[in-house]
């Protein structure tokens, strides 16, 4: 829960906090903290649960297409618990190779966001204050059209005959077509321009509070501008890093929709696999199994880094 | 794209004027699949208000219809699909009484469609066409030579033809039980066969020819061949159709072709059912009577360039259209088109798990 606490202003969220549970009293601090116990309860554990019960069903010709593991008959309860459709994942490489390239697409469109969005969410932290909120407008900008057109947006300007070629074509740099569309590099370019303000929004909230008394004090030591990044801004930025990387590595680990419009064929990842064994395969269980599969390979990493960091991860 | 909005534009207008709330009937259909007036001309007939959403994937449709509570009223799978999705319960019978314009139906082509629904009790013929190749005329001979013949699957599954066209766009739908049947059969086996070896055989000639192609999928190539972004498409009759539209309304120079090849081909039928909890049956009923039309029928068939099953519309279709092989084929053709069948789960998963290692490589 890092990443919230970096980008609300703690001090403001805290005041309210302490009004809120006064007016509680003591017991009502329970109160203040059921309500989001009680959203993730019903939009993430309840979900999970019923994936959890369909991945250790049975795929059947039948609406829903797979079997009650539960069966109430002459008053005897027989539970039936279909593991297989783990073990089948755990048979045929095709999931672990799925899994295996999500990750790796995810972990470098991750570095490319980072190398991209930190110079640029350095130069609005330290820009003069009244231009910062026009800049940090300019990087959300995007978010007020549709997610989907962006992409579409993309394919207009990667495709065969789209903007990218038809201006290198008629500049006389190029005299065939580049193909860039259905590659992984559309894909990078996609995930990329997609995530980069999540990436930003973190570091610069980082960025901006850091005491420029430091930066002083390191020149005043002697230090030169490349030593102050390196020993003083980069170190110290780090809770935005890990931030911005959570917030744009966990979910294009899951990603489909970017893949399916902008990658080719073999651009193989977890949430097209899932795609095809909930629709093409119509076997919800092994598409379960996949989605448990895939919380579980992001949700550990996550809770082992939360413990690396203790003072971050309770902040 | 263009067409949709004009569509969408269309139905907003009506709506402001449409009568009640429980007055309303909602229509999933496939994408580019209607003529411009006709949910219009359905509106002023019935007062019924019409929502029209389109899907471009049997998959996405089968899994609203095995969810349930779709809240569509009806819906157009594809044979093969059908059959399975009534197999599952997801269609209520068809109240005949409520379509008199049954009569306007081919007893031939229904009877055909019989197989997949014994005794047309769910669903009538909506639409009807054949999986072909849909190619860009002059890219083609640019590559291949002006004196190639292009009448063959060789276009896309013969290594050397296919590898010399790769550079200009060649495309597969992204339909395993499509594609996998068609390298069969261009290999002389049975297109039908269920046997794991024929099938393999099947998938190992699309991986050979794979790496020439550019992407796998069911609608994009209506646009792009349009555009002369891809040359050679597996596809839909009547959706390579309207590319070649759309390139002669653009008057790019390009000019689109679609062959039903000699080897032979899929014939499949898009059936109008109605799902087993459809809120507005009745609507539903009004509106499949009422595409039952021949007047209507023929007007989509001048529109979206497919076959229908209507027969008593055929003299209204456009002579174009009823004299293009392509689109109804000629008694030597239908010789060697084939019916889809319906797989058991295992053969299935075999399939899409092919068609998996097809695409991927893996």
């Amino acid at each position: 829960m890092s990443m919230q606490a970096h980008i609300a202003e703690p001090g403001r969220a805290g005041k309210w906090v302490r009004t809120v549970s006064g007016w509680f009293a003591g017991r009502g601090r329970t109160l203040v903290i059921a309500i989001p116990m009680l959203w993730l309860l019903l939009f993430f554990l309840v979900p999970f649960l019923v994936v959890g019960k369909i991945s250790l069903s049975e795929a059947a010709i039948a609406r829903p297409p797979y079997l009650p593991i539960w069966n109430f008959e002459d008053g005897i309860l027989t539970l039936s618990l279909n593991l297989g459709n783990f073990q089948f994942l755990a048979e045929d490489s095709l999931y672990f190779n799925a899994y295996v390239q999500s990750l790796q697409i995810a972990f470098f469109s991750t570095i490319l966001a980072l190398l991209i969005g930190y110079p640029m969410a350095y130069v609005i932290a330290r820009a003069p204050a009244r231009l910062r909120n026009l800049l940090l407008m300019l990087v959300i900008l995007p978010f007020w059209t549709s997610f989907l057109l962006r992409i579409y947006a993309w394919i207009g300007i990667l495709k065969t005959n789209g903007v990218i070629n038809n201006i290198l074509l008629s500049l006389g740099i190029i005299h065939e077509p580049l193909v860039m569309m259905q590659t992984n590099f559309a894909v990078y370019v996609g995930i990329v321009y997609t995530y980069l303000p999540f990436m930003i929004l973190p570091l610069y909230s980082t960025l901006v509070k850091l005491d420029e008394s430091l930066f002083e004090a390191a020149a005043d030591l002697g230090a030169r501008p490349l030593t102050i990044f390196l020993s003083v801004t980069l170190p110290l930025s780090v809770p935005g890093i890990i931030a911005g990387s959570m917030l744009v590595f966990i979910p294009v680990v899951g990603e489909f929709v970017t893949p399916e419009l902008l990658g080719g064929p073999d651009t193989l990842m977890i949430g097209r696999q899932l795609w095809t064994e909930f629709f093409a395969n119509r076997d919800w269980p092994v598409a379960s199994a996949v989605a448990i599969v895939m919380l579980i390979v992001l949700v550990l990493p996550v809770m082992l880094l939360q413990r690396t960091q203790p003072d971050e991860a309770g902040g | 794209m263009k067409k949709l909005l004009i569509l969408s534009v269309a139905l907003g207008s009506l709506s402001s004027a449409a009568a009640a709330q429980n007055n309303e009937l909602h229509v999933y259909n496939w994408s580019d699949y209607i003529a411009e007036d006709t949910i219009a001309k359905f509106e002023a007939e019935t007062g019924i208000k019409v929502t029209y959403d389109v899907y471009d994937s049997n998959e996405v449709l089968e899994a609203k219809m095995l969810t349930g509570n779709s809240g569509y009223d009806v819906v157009v799978p594809t044979s093969d699909f059908l059959q399975r999705q009534i197999a599952a319960g997801a269609y209520m019978k068809l109240d005949k009484s409520k379509l008199p314009n049954l009569v306007n139906m081919d007893p031939d082509l229904m009877a055909n469609a019989a197989a997949y629904d014994p005794g047309n009790e769910h669903a009538v013929i909506y639409m009807w066409g054949t999986t072909g190749i849909g190619y860009d005329v002059n890219a083609v001979a640019e590559r291949l030579g002006a004196d190639y013949v292009v009448d063959s699957w060789d276009l896309v599954f013969n290594p050397d033809v296919v590898s010399k066209l790769a550079d200009c766009g060649v495309t597969f739908l992204n339909a395993p039980t499509e594609m996998i049947p068609a390298a069969m059969n261009y290999l002389g086996l049975d297109p039908n066969s269920t046997n794991k070896d024929d099938l393999e055989k099947g998938a190992a000639l699309l991986e050979k020819v794979r790496p020439h192609i550019r992407y796998f999928h069911s609608s994009q190539y209506i646009n792009d061949l349009a555009n002369g972004d891809v040359c050679v498409s597996v596809g839909w009759s009547g959706d390579v159709f309207q590319a070649q539209a759309r390139a002669d309304e653009a008057d790019n120079g390009v000019e689109v072709g679609y062959i039903i090849p000699k080897e032979g081909a899929l014939q499949w039928f898009d059936m109008m059912a109605i799902p087993v909890d459809a809120p507005n049956p009745d609507a539903a009923h009004k509106f499949i009577n009422f595409i039952m039309d021949p007047q209507i029928t023929a007007d989509i068939t001048n529109y979206v360039w497919y076959a229908n099953g209507n027969a008593a519309s055929l003299p209204l279709v456009d002579e174009e259209i009823t004299s293009n092989p392509g689109i109804f084929p000629t008694e030597e053709a239908k010789a060697h088109l084939w019916a889809s069948k319906v797989y058991d789960a295992r053969t299935d998963r075999l399939i899409t798990r092919l068609w998996t290692r097809v695409k991927t490589g893996q």
